[in-house]
Order: structure tokens, then C-alpha cells, then sequence
């Protein structure tokens, strides 16, 4: 086992080292830069564009240098320092923006998960028992609109009925006093206050799938003959669906949710955007805009590591579950 | 919204449905229709299923899954929409009414105040200010109706850039010029939404065609060179698509369409969003051909053709891609609303298509400031409507297409 995660984890590396690449030259694609389009800005709006000021920027950046040095100066600076480089819109240290917003996402995701397992497992078992029931139905159904529904649309719909008919104002993650406030027990709270609303949103679309694998995989269970048995020996319904199938149909799901919470991370995006959300999906959108290169390169750099991460937990639960994964790898 | 996750419903589900249709006693002949019927029936039906093509087989038993035909239908009629959205929008989506702006849906009404039933009309609408709220009101006067011509005569337009004409599906008498009809309201410029729907289902809908038509080119030339010669090539490929499913799919959209130039002109930005996001999508179509060649490639008849001296291309084109081809159909049709859905997301973040193009996702941005959803819904509802009904409709087309793919499983 030790072997085979140690293997698993040399693999990554390779693959990190591409992806950092690759987020650097996706960001660096865009003709111009930060310092060109600020200017032009500053240009626009008749304020007079100090020459010497931008000279200085660019070589504080490392503007106007080959790719591969710029390259270089980020990843070596990330590896050696922890230093993600200079926001320019910002003007701060990426890494004193980013941490906060990634934090927040994947706490935002965790707690996604964890509601949507919760209402997906008993429902999905429900319909699995009461196969072609009328609740059965209701819940495909639901789950049906669910998986077809972008969630975005639903956060839209959602923030226009708080508005339209409870006068609420859903958007972010804090009331207004506490959005640049430092961390305290109040804020927290106040986040919980929050919450609700984007865990509902992002959990709805991860719930419908959830509620059909485990309706499918809690079928194929119950026709083995092992629960044919049981229920020949007279053990209690509730008990022989609960004690077994249903721990078996649970296998993938648990062994998955590396994969599920990365996907959670970038797919969630634009539901933050729409909520407006203190998460790193508009700030990331807003970086890319304004061609602030090394806090959207970050970002992107990020979220993909998150998901070789997620990737490597799926699979060495998979392997611990399933020995013959781990003979093979 | 990521590329895997319906791929691993599909398989559970897929899964279910054979389990299911496991479960009754296997019937001893392969008669596949009911048994129930008197014998001179039965072997009638027989008749007729060992003499029908593959395609025959599949059409019948595509026709027996419901959803899948409402879905198709509904996606002829938004296709047909599409193609003909300059006959059909009553005004050009850029035309605005001054005195319309966010003007709610005009009520189309076949009684009149007595009760009398009429050919569809309108009644006169007139404008005034609430003084409190300082919003327009639309009141209608049931003194003056108009009623709903068809094949009227409206603005001139070129059909399809190539013949002038100025006769449209529906519309007041063009007489008629202080008054209009808005089947679905109208925009913070007084512009027709109805009218923006149906020229936006041209971009959008056909963004998921051209789109799943690339990624099926490149996922069946890559996935057939992995699938067919295996060994080194086969694990380069593969190692390829594992590292494109590493990145998640949106932040990528994302990246990549944001290094778009912003003064491109529409139709460059349109093939500009294709190719992303079928840079995305090719990966998967790729895994489903690859698998098919595998299995395939074991086959007797695929060794038949090989002892009887056929060329690899022939082997390929002739013997291998026919028996695979509807699978792949399935799966283009489950892949498409991805790519409608990728299109509306990037379009809603300000990163895809932009204002002089309308696509339902550039609707969709329009809607975003939610103050001004208060007082018009519908710029809202329109949109996201169509957006849904489409990707259901794919949904379930595909669902039906997948099951008829494998017409001789039971």
C-alpha cells in the first residue's frame, strides 16, 4: 500500500510541473499586458500617464522579458519563497489574496458535499426500495431538473425570488461591516448566516446526480443473492437493506469524493460569480479581465493542483477499498 | 458541469436498466416482443425483426422510449426556429421601442370583454407612471383591438443574407405603428425579447453542433489511432487526455477564452469558443472510441476481414466504424448540451460571445443585475427556459439513442 502511494504521489509531480507551465503560458496568451491596458485606462479617463512610474512597474514584474525567464522567476519564487508574485491590480503579494478566497471555497465545497450526501442517500435509497413508486418518480424527476438545470440559472432564480418576495438580499458570503473585518468568532457567524444560500445552490446540482448513482447502485445490490438470503433466514427489512447493500452501494461514492470536491472547486465558479460571493470565482474572473497575470495564474495553478489532489485521495481510497487496483498499479 | 460526472451517471444508470431488464425469467426463443400474442402473430413479428436492417431496429425501439421522442421533438422545432429566426422574430432584435422599454409580455386574447371568441388579437396598450414607484404602467384598453395578422408584412431583411424580403410568421398590420406585440416582453431598450430568443437559438444551438463536430473529429482520429494500434502510442494519448481532465473545465474555459482578442468580429469569436470548448470535449469522445476499437478489435468478424486480406483502412472504415457508429451517435447527442451549457456560461460571464452577437447566453448576461430582474422577470425567465428545455431535450434524446444504439440487447 505505502508502495503504491508513494508511486502515486512521483507521478504527480511531472504532472504539476506541465500544469504550472501550462497555467502560465494560458495566462500569459492574451496580446499586451496589465501595465499597456492600465495605461490605456489612465489615458481614457485624461489622467496623465507617468512614463517613468510604468518603466519602473515593468521591470518590477518582469515585464518585457522572455517568457521562459518570467516562467522561471514565478515557479522558482512559488517553490523556494512561497512567493506567488504581485498582484498589479491589487498592488499587494498574491498570496495575501488568494489563501483567504481558497480556504473559503473549499470549506464552501466540503459543506456542499456534506448536504447533498445527506439528502442524497436516503433519498436515493428510498426510490432504490421503492422501485417505480410514485415518490420514485417525484425524486427522478427532481433529480432530472437538478442535473439539467446549470446552476448559476438556479442562483439567479433564487436571488430573485429572496428579492422579489421575502425582500432579502442574498448576495455574499458577510454583511457589509464584515467583509474586510478580520477573522472573529462574529464573523464566522455571521458567515453561517450567509451560507445557506450557495450551499443550496451548488448542492442542488451535485445532489441530483448523487440521488441516481445511488439508486442504481443500491438496485444492483439488493438483487444479489446474499439479500435473497438474508431475507430468507427472516432478517428485519430496514435492517437488510441498511446493513449491507447499502454500505456496498456507498463504496464508490466515498471512494470518489476526492474527485467530487475538486470538481465542486471549479465548477462552482460561476455561481460565486452570480452570488457574489468572497470565493476565489470572481476574483478570478476579475483578474483574467483586467490581465493581472500572476493572481489569475495563481488561481489557476491552484485549482488545478487541488484537483491531482483530489484525484490522489480518490485513489488511494479506491485502492484501499479494492485491493486489486493496488496488485495492478 | 464537468465533463466526467455525467459520464459516471450514464454508466450506473446504464447499469440499472440491464440489471432491470435482467430480472424477468429469460424467454427461451429470441423472440424480442411480447409472448403473448397467438402464434401466426408471433411468428409474423418474427418475420419481420429477423428481416429488418440494423437501422430498422433501432428506429423501432427508439420509438418506444417517449421522452426521447418529445425530446427530439422539441429540438426539431428549436433547430427549425434557429434556421429561420428571421422569419419567424416579428421584429429585428436590434430595432428598440422608445416607448417600450421593459415593457412586460403584451396578453394575446381570443375572447373579447363580451365573450366573443375572435381570431387571436391584442388590445391597445397605453403607457402611464406609477407616481410612486416612477415605473411605467401598461393598462389595456379593451376599446381598440388590433388583431394578430400572419404572413405580414414587416421590416425588409435579406433571408438568410441571400433574398430580400419583408414577410413575416406573425405581427400587427404594419399600419399600425405606436402599438407592438411582445410575446415575451421587452428589454431595458424596448427590444423585442422574442424576437433576441429566436436569433440567439441560431448562435447558441448550432455552438453545440459545430462544437461536438470537432471534438468527434479529433476524438475519433486520436481515439481510433489509441484504440487501434494500443501499445506506446495508446499510453502517450491516454496520458494526454488524463492530463487535459486534470485541469477543471471551467477555470480553463475560462483562461483560454479571456485570451480571445476583445475587438474580434462575431463569427471569429464564434469559431474561437467552439475550439475551446471542444479542446475540453474531444478528450471524452475520444475514451468512447477508444474503447469500441478495443473491444471490437477482438472480434471474429474484425479477424475474418483481416484473414481475407482486407487493408487496415478498409478493416476500419468498413467493417469497424458501421458497428460502433450508433454508439457514438448516442454520445454525441449526451455530449451536446455540455457544450450549449459551456457557451451560455462563458457568454453570462462577460468571456464568450459579447453584445453585438446574441446568443441565449448573452441574453443571460443581460438579465444579471438582479435590481432590474425585479421589475422585468421575464429577461430572465425567457433565456434560462430555453437553455433548460434544450438540455433536457438533449438529455433525453440521447438517453433514447443510447438504449436504441444496441438494438439486438434485450
Amino acid at each position: 500500500m505505502l508502495g503504491y502511494i508513494l508511486r502515486r504521489i512521483g507521478m504527480m509531480i511531472p504532472t504539476l510541473i506541465v500544469i504550472s507551465m501550462l497555467s502560465f503560458v494560458i495566462i500569459q496568451l492574451p496580446p499586451g499586458d496589465y501595465l499597456t491596458s492600465y495605461a490605456a485606462s489612465l489615458r481614457a479617463t485624461g489622467d496623465a500617464v507617468d512614463e517613468a512610474e510604468l518603466a519602473s512597474l515593468r521591470e518590477r514584474y518582469g515585464l518585457g522579458q522572455p517568457i521562459y525567464v518570467q516562467y522561471y522567476k514565478w515557479i522558482s519564487g512559488i517553490i523556494l519563497r512561497g512567493d506567488w508574485g504581485q498582484s498589479m491590480e491589487w498592488r499587494k503579494p498574491v498570496k495575501e489574496l488568494i489563501w483567504e478566497r481558497m480556504a473559503l471555497t473549499v470549506f464552501l465545497s466540503l459543506v456542499a458535499v456534506s448536504v447533498s450526501w445527506f439528502i442524497a442517500i436516503p433519498v436515493g435509497v428510498f426510490s432504490a426500495t421503492h422501485q417505480y413508486s410514485i415518490p420514485d418518480y417525484i425524486f427522478s424527476a427532481l433529480s432530472f431538473i437538478g442535473a439539467g438545470t446549470p446552476g448559476f440559472m438556479i442562483a439567479l432564480v433564487v436571488m430573485l425570488v429572496a428579492m422579489r418576495q421575502l425582500g432579502l438580499n442574498v448576495g455574499g458570503l458577510f454583511s457589509e461591516e464584515y467583509i474586510l473585518a478580520p477573522w472573529s468568532w462574529d464573523k464566522f457567524v455571521d458567515m453561517l448566516k450567509h451560507l445557506w444560500i450557495p450551499v443550496i445552490v451548488i448542492a442542488f446540482e451535485s445532489t441530483a446526480g448523487s440521488i441516481r448513482t445511488t439508486r442504481a447502485n443500491v438496485l444492483d445490490e439488493l438483487n444479489k443473492p446474499y439479500v435473497e438470503t438474508a431475507r430468507a433466514k427472516g432478517v428485519k427489512e430496514s435492517k437488510l437493506v441498511w446493513k449491507y447493500p447499502v454500505r456496498v452501494a456507498m463504496n464508490p461514492f466515498f471512494s470518489t469524493v476526492g474527485w467530487t470536491l475538486a470538481s465542486l472547486v471549479g465548477g462552482q465558479t460561476l455561481v460565486a460569480v452570480v452570488l457574489g460571493l468572497q470565493t476565489n470565482g470572481p476574483m478570478m474572473l476579475r483578474a483574467l479581465r483586467s490581465q493581472d497575470m500572476y493572481l489569475a495564474g495563481s488561481f489557476l495553478f491552484l485549482v488545478s493542483v487541488l484537483t491531482v489532489i483530489g484525484t490522489l485521495i480518490s485513489d488511494i481510497l479506491l485502492a484501499w477499498i479494492d485491493p486489486r487496483i493496488r496488485m495492478e498499479g | 458541469m464537468t465533463t466526467s460526472e455525467p459520464q459516471a451517471n450514464e454508466l450506473s444508470t446504464g447499469r440499472a436498466r440491464v440489471e432491470a431488464q435482467a430480472c424477468p425469467p429469460p424467454v427461451d426463443a429470441p423472440e424480442p416482443l411480447e409472448v403473448l400474442a397467438t402464434e401466426p402473430v408471433v411468428a409474423q413479428e418474427e418475420e419481420r425483426l429477423y428481416v429488418a436492417g440494423q437501422w430498422q431496429l433501432m428506429w423501432w425501439k427508439f420509438r418506444k422510449h417517449k421522452m426521447a421522442l418529445v425530446g427530439g421533438i422539441i429540438l426539431i422545432v428549436f433547430y427549425f426556429v434557429g434556421a429561420f429566426c428571421e422569419f419567424i422574430a416579428p421584429y429585428d432584435p436590434e430595432a428598440y421601442f422608445i416607448r417600450y422599454k421593459m415593457a412586460p409580455p403584451t396578453p394575446i386574447h381570443i375572447f373579447d370583454t363580451t365573450g366573443k371568441l375572435h381570431a387571436p388579437f391584442i388590445y391597445h396598450r397605453d403607457r402611464s407612471k406609477d407616481l410612486e414607484t416612477l415605473r411605467d404602467i401598461y393598462t389595456e384598453n379593451p376599446e381598440i383591438m388590433y388583431p394578430v395578422r400572419f404572413f405580414v408584412k414587416g421590416t425588409p431583411y435579406k433571408f438568410w443574407g441571400l433574398w430580400e424580403t419583408d414577410i413575416k410568421l406573425f405581427g400587427l398590420a404594419p399600419e399600425i405603428e405606436d402599438q407592438a406585440i411582445f410575446l415575451l416582453g421587452a428589454d431595458r431598450m424596448g427590444r423585442d425579447l422574442f424576437s433576441r430568443l429566436c436569433y440567439g437559438a441560431r448562435l447558441s444551438l448550432s455552438i453545440g453542433l459545430v462544437g461536438v463536430f470537432l471534438s468527434l473529429a479529433l476524438g475519433i482520429v486520436l481515439g481510433g489511432i489509441s484504440g487501434y494500434y494500443g501499445g506506446r502510442v495508446d499510453t502517450i494519448i491516454q496520458r494526454v487526455i488524463e492530463f487535459i481532465r486534470t485541469i477543471p473545465t471551467i477555470p480553463l474555459w475560462m483562461a483560454l477564452s479571456a485570451a480571445l482578442p476583445a475587438d474580434w468580429p462575431v463569427i471569429k469569436l464564434y469559431f474561437g469558443i467552439t475550439i475551446i470548448l471542444s479542446l475540453v470535449g474531444w478528450t471524452g469522445m475520444a475514451r468512447v472510441v477508444r474503447g469500441r476499437f478495443l473491444s471490437l478489435r477482438q472480434e471474429d468478424f474484425v479477424l475474418a476481414a483481416r484473414l481475407s486480406g482486407s487493408g487496415e483502412f478498409r478493416i476500419i472504415m468498413r467493417h469497424m466504424v458501421p458497428s460502433f457508429l450508433s454508439h457514438i451517435i448516442a454520445s454525441l447527442t449526451l455530449s451536446i448540451p455540455g457544450q450549449i451549457l459551456g457557451e451560455t456560461g462563458l457568454s453570462f460571464l462577460g468571456l464568450g460571445l459579447r453584445a453585438p452577437a446574441i446568443s441565449w447566453g448573452v441574453l443571460l448576461q443581460e438579465a444579471q443585475n438582479v435590481r432590474s430582474l425585479i421589475l422585468a422577470p421575464w429577461l430572465l425567465y425567457g433565456p434560462a427556459v430555453c437553455v433548460v428545455l434544450t438540455v433536457f431535450a438533449y438529455n433525453f434524446l440521447g438517453d433514447g439513442l443510447r438504449d436504441a444504439a444496441d438494438p439486438y440487447a434485450r
